[in-house]
Parts: structure tokens; sequence; C-alpha cells
């Protein structure tokens, strides 16, 4: 008898990443397969980890700010809500009138930019070349409108504690609505290439289901939540920034197929220009800064504020001991959350579902491991 | 303005049930949290959890207090889909002390105390994977403790595993 070789097993350990374009950064994903069957998954995080919640202790309220856009770099302006949120809440002030709409208005945009990254990149894993490049050309149009405001594209910190910085440009309405126009029609677009196209069909239908009850036991929110058929988004539950004054809906599906959150993010897509729209035809006359002092030094407490960012909920527990610095400023990150139920998803599946189901989770390693 | 006592209905149905392992229930600009003795803490999650509909565990994290003999709040976060409410469950642990998991009641605990492990050092009992998470498993320290300083880092692991003297 000959010695036996690893052929003889029927199972092989795969290492996928983290040099792997089709896990959108540094995850690093062990894999054990029997055959093209995968029998279970070890996710190794934290090759980007740079310890903003260390950082967070060393500066103040202020200087933190900008740290928070490099966590989900790709929806900056998001981050940059919930962590204002989050530190107004523990100064007992709210943004004013105006800022509040500007602030929907942006973070609305950067929801779309976010779901283009999305969207493209995703189509891109399974083999569709085409909507990526739609993607970022529309895209560019928002991330102009931020530049325009604030001077940078991505990691933007638009906001301040107690309201924004600087006043809306000459032209800035005008900008948004020609983007909402514009883009409108560009999802269509989008939807016309991949909805009923066959081989996406065949690629997202059935593959990575995760049940109501699952997402809840853990913890999954966001587009994948509502995928599963759960009518729960932050932006009507729990209404922030004067969210409760735009009509809109929350988009959601029945299967919790990774299909089911492609039409899911696509839905919200236009939901986003839904509010855009509203927000941008009522914005407000007033002051733009709330009573913020120079000095940001909050009483002696904590608080626990989130948002609905693009991936789920994006929370934010800050613990002040009274000085100008955050003592604890914890980050509750949606992608680093929803990435642990990868195993789940893709148990039983193909490997080449793998890289499906990674792409449907939409995350982005900068948060994952901050 | 301080904490004000949290009075409801829930509040003081938990209070009957546990008695004084209860140490304290109480509301700061509008938010809930329930200050519980270690050994309660995952009974508590459990009894809201049945009882109560407080079924998303959104968060475990702590918050690291060297002065004090319980050196550590571990805080875990908790909301209702059905109630569209949220609670905070706070427990203060001394250094060493292992508090139990809460992966039985929530299975997103995993992750999530895997995380408090890798940064403060605290081990959750009966865990089925207490392993460090975000740095590398063999790395000393725990940073997000107080004493551990922002420059500070393992310097044998960087020297080792990336061949540079210093990240810094």
């Amino acid at each position: 008898m000959p010695d036996a070789t690893f052929l003889d097993s029927t199972e092989l350990v795969l290492n996928m990443g983290p040099q792997h374009p089709s896990t959108h950064g540094v995850l690093r994903v062990i894999l054990k397969l029997d055959g093209e069957k995968v029998l279970g998954t070890d996710c190794v995080i934290g090759y980007l980890h740079r310890g903003v919640e260390k950082i967070a202790e060393n500066r103040t309220f202020a200087q933190f700010n900008p740290y928070v856009d490099r966590m989900d770099y790709v929806a900056a302006v998001s981050n940059g809500l919930g962590y204002c949120l989050a530190v107004e809440k523990l100064l007992n002030v709210e943004a004013p009138p105006r800022a509040q709409a500007v602030r929907v208005i942006l973070t609305e945009l950067n929801r779309i930019a976010s779901h283009l990254v999305w969207l493209g990149t995703h189509a891109l894993d399974i083999g569709a070349i085409t909507p990526v490049f739609y993607c970022f050309r529309e895209r560019e149009e928002a991330l102009k409108i931020f530049e325009k405001y604030c001077g940078a594209r991505l990691t933007t910190h638009a906001f301040r504690i107690g309201g924004l910085l600087y006043e809306t440009y000459d032209g800035f309405e005008q900008d948004v609505r020609d983007f909402c126009a514009m883009f409108g029609p560009k999802v269509d677009e989008y939807e016309e290439l991949l909805t009923n196209n066959r081989i996406w069909v065949s690629r997202l239908k059935g593959v990575g289901i995760l049940s109501a009850e699952e997402c809840k036991e853990y913890g999954v929110t966001g587009p994948v939540l509502r995928a599963a058929g759960v009518k729960w988004d932050l932006r009507k539950a729990q209404p922030y920034s004067g969210y409760e004054k735009y009509d809109f809906e929350i988009p959601t599906a029945q299967n919790g197929d990774t299909y089911d959150r492609y039409i899911v993010r696509m839905q919200e897509m236009r939901q986003a220009v839904r509010i855009i729209e509203q927000a941008v035809a009522a914005i407000p006359e007033g002051p733009i800064m709330g009573k913020v002092g120079k000095v940001i030094k909050p009483a002696v407490g904590e608080a626990y504020v989130s948002i609905e960012a693009p991936k789920g909920e994006l929370g934010y527990y800050v613990v002040s001991d009274g000085s100008t610095q955050p003592y604890r400023c914890r980050v509750r990150p949606p992608s680093f959350v929803n990435l642990q139920a990868l195993d789940r998803m893709v148990r039983g599946g193909l490997v080449a579902d793998v890289v499906a189901i990674i792409g449907t989770i939409d995350i982005v390693l900068g948060e994952v491991d901050r | 303005m301080a904490a004000i006592p949290w009075v409801s209905d829930l509040s003081r149905e938990i209070k009957e049930r546990f008695g004084d392992r209860i140490v304290e229930t109480s509301t700061y600009l509008g938010q809930n949290f329930i200050v519980v003795k270690p050994d309660a803490a995952i009974p508590v999650m459990e009894y809201l959890k049945l009882e109560a509909d407080f079924d998303y565990l959104v968060d475990v994290t702590a918050v690291d207090w060297p002065k004090r003999a319980e050196r550590f709040d571990v805080v875990y976060i908790l909301y209702s889909f059905a109630r569209n409410e949220r609670v905070r469950i706070k427990t203060y642990v001394p250094d060493g002390f292992k508090p139990e998991t809460a992966v039985g009641v929530h299975l997103t605990a995993n992750w999530l105390e895997r995380e408090v492990f890798d940064m403060f050092g605290i081990e959750f009992d009966g865990h089925p994977d207490m392993r460090r998470i975000l740095l590398p498993e063999e790395w000393q320290g725990y940073p997000l403790r107080k004493d551990y300083g922002i420059l500070q880092q393992d310097d044998r692991w960087v020297q080792e595993n990336l061949n540079i003297e210093s990240g810094q």
C-alpha cells in the first residue's frame, strides 16, 4: 500500500485572502471544503486595525471627529453624523434645523455613493464588468457635491459637533436637484442590466439565505435584515436629525437571499433620492451651529447613539469623565457584526458562492478592523 | 444633570424577580440602564429576551476604571424590535474575574466578547472560542486598558514578525 496522500482525504483547507480582490480589502477567510462544498469557515480579521478607540481617548472630542471618517471610508459622512449625534446627546444640544436638513441631504447622498460602490464591486465579483463603470460614473457626481461643499471627496469631515462648520455654497440646491434628476433614471439603467439578467439571477437566487430569526440572533442589521422581511430602519424606528419629517418607504423583501439584498439596496437608492428631493425643497433658514462652547466638555455620563448607516446600525457608546477628551468611545460597527454571520451563510454552499456572499454583506474592512 | 431612577413596569418586574442582585435601575439622557451584580448579567439578559422581547444584543463592550476596586464595567446594549426600546445592562467586575458568556443567549456575543477579551483581557467563562480577534494571537498586552500607553506596542512581536525595530 502506498502512503496516504492529501488526495485521500475528502476535506481540504483553502486560504482565501487577505490579498484577494473579492474580499473587498484585507479579509482572510479560511475555508474548509469537501470538493466544492463549504463545510465551515474561519475569518481572520484585524489586518487594518489602527486602534481607533484608543486614539479617541487621547484626543479631544472635536479632534477625534476626522478619525471616524476613516472607519467606513465609503460612507464617511454617515460615520461623522453618528459621532456628532452621540457627542451632541452627551452635551444635550441639538443641531439647528438648517444644519439637520443639510446633514440629511449629504448623508443620503453618501448612502447612494456607498451603495454604488457596493453594486459595482459586487457585480464585478460575480462577473458582470459593466455596472462598475456606470456606478463610479454616478458616484463621481455625488462626490463632486461633497468636494464643493467641504473640499474633500472621501473622508469628508463634513459635520461638526453641534451642527455644521460651512454654510452651503452658492448653487448647492441646484447641484443636488440636478443630481436627483439625473440619478433616478440611472437606477433603472442598472436594473435593466442586472435585475432580470439570467446569469445574475441564477448566481444570486437562493444563495446565502439568512432568515429573520437568524439575523436577530446574530445582530445583523441594515439591508441584510430588511431582505429577510423585517421592516426595520432606525431612520423610522428612532428618527434622528429630522428624518421624521420626510416621507419614504422602508424597502423589504422576503427570502433573505443574496438576490433580495440586491433588490433592497436598489430600492434604498430610490428612496434616498426621494428623501433628498424633499429635504432640498425645504432647507430652513437660520443658523447652522447650535449652542456649543469652543471647548467641548460634556458632563460626567455616558450615552449610546446609533444611526442607520448604509451597512446597518452604526452606534457610538461614548463615556465622558467631565474632561475634554472622551473617557471611552466604543464604535459599534455594522460591518463587523454582520460579517460574523458569514459562516452561517456560506455553510453547505459552493466556493463560488462565498464570493457572492461576501459581496452581498457589503463590508468595509476599515470598519471591521477599526 | 445626573442619572435619575428609572421607574416603569419593566424595571419593577426586574427588581422583583432578581431582588438585591439588581444594584440600580436608572435613566440618563432618556436612556435606561440596569446595573447588576456580575452573576446576574446573563440571567437578566435571558429574562429580558424571553419575557420582554429584548431579542437583539446590539453590543458588548467594557470600560476600564483602574482606580476602582471592581476595575471594569462590562456593558451589554439590548434592543427590542417589538417595543422599539433600548436598555443597557452594566456590571462591575474586578481584574481577573471571568464573567459568564452571553453566547448562550445571543449568538452575536461571540465576536463581541472576543473583542472585549482582545482589548481588555476580560475572559468570558464558557465562551466557545476565547481567542483574540483583531490583534495577532501571540500579542502581549491589552491595548484599551488605561495603563497601556498610546505609543506602546508589543516590541518583541513587532521585531520577530515584521523584521523592523519598531512600528512607531
